[in-house]
């Protein structure tokens, strides 16, 4: 029988690059099913938001020009003169904000299913750090627009920065280029946020999804205690990429309407003289560590406030990152139920510290 | 040799600065028994200031009423022989104020460019007429600038500031008792307040309205008379002026009796112009000389619907700007482009005081045509607006249509797989 | 071949997903293809070449949201002040016989450098600088002395 053209362009492929061995891969790739194979699917939402925003920000790098006296004039031109133009920028600024939620809630299914066990820890880490390379996207590109509440909420958060014991004051100036908010922490944070963190993400997002292909999917503990009859699968391709796209088709409609129907302003133009406008906000995933610093007193101990929440909030970090690697009587940790009743502690402050600051 | 000149230099300078000091300080520390004993007894005038524009400038109670203010003694201090006049009669009031304010001799030490000319320029005004021909109630230097709380007229508390100037003409002009004797009533005030100009200075401290003393003059003040009125408001309604001075009723009011401007405008109670003043019905002014179908009733409605149609379209632009701001779309445009149709109607308004139809058509197209182009600018938007729903409504189809396709093929292979 | 069910959904999943990458691709293609005005306005602005304002001339011309008079007072000077009257919101106007600024409203005086110097206007107008780059005018907003 003659091949078909589907055919033969296969085996020219695969006579070059050698593709049937990922063919292979894909083919054995298995996904279970059980009652919670809804979060397998957080972690590709997540992936497809971040597609969308580097598809809209490279759209809008078109027209966009950094500094002082062009940035908030180019975002303008943007909104009124290009065509689409509002249409790309709301959909970055929503996607940005929702990419950040579905990282969170990944990233706490990860802990409720315990999917970071070994041999994952290495996921979990690159994860964690994609999560805050997330958040430093969405505070760099917060100012972009160089309008007054984002030029205020910059200085506050960098502000924040100069409390680092030691290296606080110099790491604000250079975060800051200056001992002040000014143009050229325009031209810092639009450096960063287009092609510092994009590189960074690049490589450890890379590696976090060779992980994940390596590894394959995590079965939870209930599942692999179950009988090997018992087990049920779907394939990876084509069940699991058919329903993945179905998710993101449904993301999209989302992404589309709130874009259309809650633009995002754009506000008054950043004026370093003006006096800062009332309710300075930071963006909502900050809202909880702003809370957080808000509510520590001004001294404790020794040691000052806001130093103290700074250094609380690296450590919580630090430790969070650690929770896969611990060890108690030569058991993994995350065995136990103290890390449901840590993931509930960590979700119930972060929600009510966030719901306080919107009160 | 040089450095001893240098230090020589240096200690005459210093004993300059010393001797000055010094002297600053006698001059601070002036004897006034006035004060003192005035203090003393409590009996200070009631309307006594510390920052009284003389008391600040070291004139202080000798410097107007006369006597010896080191003397202790109070019969010493108050002789004839010290100089002491006391307290000067209503008819001495002008002099007794003139004896330095009319001296530019005097005068420019404290202000080199002070006008001196206040007491000549009062017995020219009714008020100064009065007072010489024996009038003892009229109004003097201290019923307005008051005799020991004088402040400088660029003092907002000063009662001679454009914000207080009402209330101080009030004082006397709204007391029946005081002009019982008088034509003028006591209404100038109310009137006033209640008035377009009244209303921006006493509501919105625009100083830039006139007062009183901006129509009526300062020292001078005298009802202005009829030929004067139109110079008086053309002084900031420039245009209003002109137009009317060159019109065919311009040119009537010269020769016949009219009191151009007042004649419709009133005066003290000069409402905000409508433009129902030029109607032809009960609110019309033109109805109170003209009637039904002459030349004038023709022109007055024929400027009345000319400025209606003008104003509808640029209220009608208005609300198309304000629907394209609460839907977000751009407004930077259509904003400029009514910023000149705004302006258009206010030289249209103007334009009245031609009283020339044609004038005011010709203006009024052109308020038309800025308005209708905002309004065509507004649909550009609002289709614009549409159209991104409408796109927005076929995207979400296309994509609806295929999560549904996509939802399907899911559903075929999980049947395919259970019939196998 | 009979079009069954399976070919049915392949042709809704292909006509889907045409117009989902044609709703995708056309805001793309619209959004790359340049506007009229092809660079967003920064805070400054050509207005024409120094021939074309004559000796003792203004016009008012649009700067942003702004109207701006462009005043031309002798052969080498150019100045450029915020229009709107400071008084009420009238435009003012250039007086060439007096070389001074008017607002016919309420006969309020600006001198050339933008002073209110008679009348209500309680403000001076704000100031422009004006630069000339190759026979071609430019208006810039003037930075606050921070």
């Amino acid at each position: 029988m003659k091949p078909t053209l589907k055919q033969s362009m296969f085996r020219w492929l695969d006579d070059r690059l050698d593709i049937q061995p990922l063919v292979d891969m894909m083919d054995h790739k298995k996904v279970p099913i059980h009652s919670h194979t809804v979060w397998y699917y957080m972690g590709g939402v997540t992936l497809f938001l971040f597609m969308v925003q580097v598809f809209t920000g490279i759209l809008l790098l078109m027209y966009y020009r950094p500094g002082e006296e062009s940035a908030f004039e180019s975002m303008q031109f943007i909104l009124t003169e290009v065509k689409f133009g509002w249409l790309f920028r709301n959909v970055h600024a929503w996607s940005a904000n929702l990419m950040v939620l579905f990282a969170f809630i990944h990233m706490f299914s990860v802990v409720f299913t315990r999917a970071f066990t070994t041999p994952r820890e290495l996921t979990w880490v690159s994860g964690f750090i994609l999560l805050l390379l997330a958040m430093f996207f969405g505070f760099s590109g917060y100012l972009l627009p160089w309008n007054e509440l984002a030029f205020f909420a910059t200085k506050v958060g960098t502000d924040i920065v100069g409390a680092v014991p030691l290296v606080g004051e110099q790491l604000k100036v250079i975060i800051r280029g200056g001992e002040d908010v000014t143009g050229a922490t325009l031209s810092r944070f639009f450096g960063l946020h287009v092609a510092i963190l994009p590189a960074i993400t690049f490589l450890i997002l890379s590696f976090h999804l060779l992980l994940v292909q390596r590894q394959g999917i995590s079965e939870p503990r209930h599942f692999k205690a179950l009988a090997e009859e018992k087990k049920r699968y779907m394939s990876f391709f084509p069940d699991f990429v058919l329903r993945d796209a179905l998710l993101w088709l449904i993301i999209n409609i989302i992404v589309l309407s709130l874009a259309v129907f809650y633009p995002w302003e754009l506000g008054l133009k950043a004026d370093a003289l003006a006096s800062a406008p009332m309710g300075i906000k930071p963006e909502w995933y900050f809202m909880f560590m702003f809370q957080t610093l808000k509510v520590i007193p001004p001294h404790v101990w020794f040691i000052e406030g806001e130093t103290f929440g700074i250094l609380l909030f690296g450590g919580a970090a630090l430790l969070w990152m650690a929770v896969p690697f611990a060890r108690f009587r030569g058991k993994q940790i995350v065995d136990s139920k103290w890390i449901t009743i840590l993931g509930i502690f960590t979700i119930t402050y972060m929600v009510v510290l966030t719901i306080t600051g919107y009160l | 040799m040089k450095r001893t000149r240098i230090i020589k230099q240096y200690l005459l300078i210093f004993a300059g600065i010393t001797l000055l000091g010094t002297a600053n300080l006698l001059a601070e520390s002036k004897v006034n028994t006035c004060l003192d004993c005035h203090v003393e007894n409590d009996i200070m005038p009631g309307d006594f200031l510390e920052e009284d524009v003389h008391q600040h400038s070291e004139i202080s109670c000798a410097g107007c009423h006369g006597g010896d203010p080191e003397a202790e003694d109070m019969d010493e201090s108050m002789s004839a022989d010290a100089g002491y006049i006391g307290i000067p009669s209503r008819q001495e009031m002008p002099a007794f104020c003139g004896k330095c304010h009319s001296k530019i001799e005097y005068m420019r030490v404290f202000q080199p460019r002070i006008p001196t000319d206040q007491v000549d320029q009062y017995y020219t005004s009714t008020h100064g007429k009065k007072l010489l021909s024996g009038d003892k109630k009229v109004a003097m230097c201290s019923s307005c600038h008051t005799s020991h709380g004088i402040l400088p007229a660029k003092d907002t508390r000063s009662s001679v500031h454009p914000f207080n100037i009402p209330q101080t003409c009030n004082q006397c002009h709204g007391d029946a008792d005081l002009m019982a004797s008088t034509s003028h009533g006591t209404s100038q005030y109310e009137d006033y307040a209640g008035s377009v100009h009244g209303k921006a200075l006493i509501e919105r401290s625009d100083t830039g309205s006139p007062a009183c003393n901006d129509c009526h003059g300062n020292h001078g003040a005298a009802p202005p008379g009829a030929e004067s009125i139109s110079h008086i408001c053309g002084s900031c309604h420039l245009n209003n002026m002109e137009f009317f001075k060159t019109s065919v009723m311009g040119q009537l009011s010269e020769s016949a009796d009219y009191h151009s401007c007042e004649q419709c405008h009133g005066n003290h109670s000069i409402s905000e112009p409508s433009d129902e003043l030029l109607n032809v019905n009960e609110s019309s002014l033109c109805l109170e000389c003209h009637s039904d179908g002459d030349e004038g009733y023709v022109a007055a409605e024929a400027m009345y619907t000319q400025i209606r149609q003008t104003d509808s379209l640029y209220q009608a632009a208005i609300i198309r700007l304000k629907d394209i701001q609460i839907k977000g779309m751009n407004d930077v445009d259509i904003q400029y482009v009514l910023k000149d149709a705004k302006q258009n109607l206010i030289q249209l308004r103007t334009m009245v005081h031609t009283f020339d139809p044609v004038q005011v058509k010709e203006k009024a197209a052109e308020g038309k045509e800025l308005s209708a182009e905002a309004i065509s600018l507004a649909g550009l938007e609002i289709s614009e607006f549409n159209q991104r729903r409408m796109g927005f409504g076929i995207s979400t189809l296309a994509f609806v249509l295929l999560a549904f396709a996509v939802f399907l093929k899911i559903r075929q292979i999980d049947s395919n797989k259970k019939s196998d | 071949m009979k079009y069954g069910r399976r070919e049915f959904i392949n042709t809704l999943l292909g006509a889907g997903g045409i117009g989902g990458l044609a709703s995708i691709l056309y805001p793309v293609f619209q959004f790359l293809v340049p506007p009229e005005v092809t660079e967003p306005q920064v805070s400054s602005l050509k207005v024409g070449a120094v021939g074309d304002f004559p000796v003792n001339s203004s016009k008012i011309v649009r700067f942003g949201r702004v109207p701006v008079i462009l005043i031309r007072s002798d052969r080498d000077t150019f100045k450029a002040l915020a229009a709107t009257c400071t008084h009420l919101d009238c435009i003012v106007q250039y007086n060439q016989a007096r070389k001074q600024i008017i607002c016919a409203c309420h006969n309020g005086v600006y001198d050339l450098s933008g002073k209110n110097i008679s009348g209500p206007p309680p403000k001076p107008l704000a100031v422009y600088s004006v630069s000339i780059v190759d026979d071609q005018v430019m208006i810039t907003q003037e930075k606050d002395l921070a």
